[in-house]
């Protein structure tokens, strides 16, 4: 049973096709590192399978709750940290949105600073606090846009250690990254797109773990620009 | 619920900051007094003009407020976290109840005012005055509201809400200025409600239908 399937895929953006036809079937309860170079198409087929764009073309199927990451922080400045998370809460439909909050806010070490507004918080507590909101409600299914990107070591180390759980509890996690080698030794699953096309999407091989080039090299055009 | 939520934090948030509702009511207040000043108009001049003048004031500090209604996502880009988390037509529905319960405000607090400046006994219909006030103030924001989701991404919205927002009020504003006009001089006639209530339901059937078009694209 496939908890993300998504089938020719095409996205748009007036001329410019940012998906070309990519197809992505992913399991329940792995984890796969959506990884292109910049321009690729992963923020663009994260935002399809997150509800937050239509695609141009094809078939999108999603079983379960989503938690989201993109690259903003998500939080509301005038709200304090229990607000915005029992916010999102009853958005998500918790059974017990403040017991909820206080438990994630627990999780990634905000509980000291729960009634502050978020807007008084540093960018690393911000940080927290919307990792905090992503994971709040138990997602089936997560989905995390370069989520290491400009997080502090603290904030890294909390969604490290969310992930694992998210893990062992059954979750299946979707994540595009830069840091290959990061991702590669949380991922089960890597799909590799290259200018809107999903060019590998398979499981993680041993070769690809010890050696983060090894993909573009096998299946990619032209070298990455930069290597995580 | 999710509606309910998105109400809630939006007042919440409203509350905390004053931004639309502290500039709402002052522009309410400021014209309301400057036109009183303006004009040397007798008793019965008034009162032909008072609805007019009321739901003109009123309509500039709605677009006012819901200008903002969808502008409060911007930052943090927490819109993109809003639509994930639920449906778009509960962020629709909490977002335009937000709306109307500040614009409600503005006009509750501004109509003493204006009984007061231009010499007009407003209490006698009071509960047939607070109904239109309600069905023209839920027309206003939930068209407002939807404008101001189909803008949000616009490089020039506080110019563009407006400009969209006027033409598709003019029903509507026609309807609740002549009942207005009509219960402040005694002599309206309550069936003219109907209008205000086929707008109010069309406008927000169509709104409820398009919403996640507008949300999603």
């Amino acid at each position: 049973m496939h908890a993300v399937a998504a089938d020719g895929v095409w996205k748009y953006f007036g001329d410019y096709p940012a998906l070309r036809g990519a197809k992505l079937e992913v399991a329940k309860g792995s984890c796969t590192a959506l990884i292109g170079r910049n321009g690729a198409g992963k923020t663009t087929l994260l935002r399809i399978l997150a509800r937050l764009s239509k695609p141009t073309k094809g078939e999108v199927h999603i079983d379960g709750r989503i938690g989201y990451l993109g690259h903003g922080i998500g939080v509301y400045d005038d709200l304090s940290a229990f607000e915005n998370l029992t916010l999102f809460g009853r958005l998500a439909g918790v059974a017990n949105p403040n017991q909820s909050a206080e438990a994630a806010l627990e999780r990634v070490g905000l509980t000291r600073v729960k009634e502050g507004l978020a807007r008084e918080f540093s960018r690393g507590m911000r940080q927290r606090l919307a990792i905090a909101r992503a994971f709040l409600h138990d997602p089936e299914l997560l989905l995390l846009d370069e989520p290491f990107t400009s997080l502090d070591d603290r904030a890294i180390d909390v969604l490290q250690k969310l992930l694992s759980e998210a893990l062992a509890r059954g979750s299946t996690i979707i994540m595009s990254t830069h840091q290959i080698r990061e991702a590669m030794e949380l991922a089960t699953d890597v799909a590799l797109l290259e200018r809107g096309r999903m060019i590998y999407a398979g499981p993680r091989t041993t070769e690809m773990l010890l050696d983060p080039g090894y993909l573009y090299r096998t299946y990619a055009e032209s070298p990455p620009e930069s290597k995580g | 619920m999710a509606a309910i939520a998105v109400a809630g934090k939006d007042l919440r948030t409203e509350w905390r900051t004053r931004e639309s509702l502290n500039s709402a009511v002052s522009f309410a207040l400021v014209i309301l007094v400057l036109f009183s000043f303006a004009f040397d108009l007798d008793r019965d001049e008034k009162l032909a003009i008072s609805g007019g003048l009321l739901w003109l004031v009123y309509a500039f500090a709605g677009a006012l407020i819901v200008n903002r209604s969808f502008a409060r996502e911007v930052p943090n880009d927490c819109l993109e976290v809003l639509i994930s988390s639920a449906r778009g037509w509960a962020i629709f529905l909490g977002k335009s109840v937000a709306c109307f319960v500040l614009l409600m405000v503005v006009e509750l607090i501004s109509l003493p005012i204006f009984g007061l400046f231009y010499n007009i006994h407003w209490t006698g219909s009071l509960l047939a005055l607070l109904l239109v006030m309600a069905l023209s103030t839920w027309g206003v924001t939930v068209v407002g509201t939807a404008l101001s989701a189909i803008t949000v991404n616009v490089r020039l919205r506080e110019l563009m809400l407006p400009v969209l927002l006027y033409p598709l009020m003019i029903p509507l504003l026609i309807g609740a200025m002549e009942m207005t006009t009509g219960l402040l001089n005694g002599n309206a006639v309550l069936s003219d409600i109907r209008l205000l209530i086929v707008y109010d339901v069309m406008f927000t059937a169509i709104a409820l239908y398009l919403i996640e078009f507008i949300l999603v694209i």
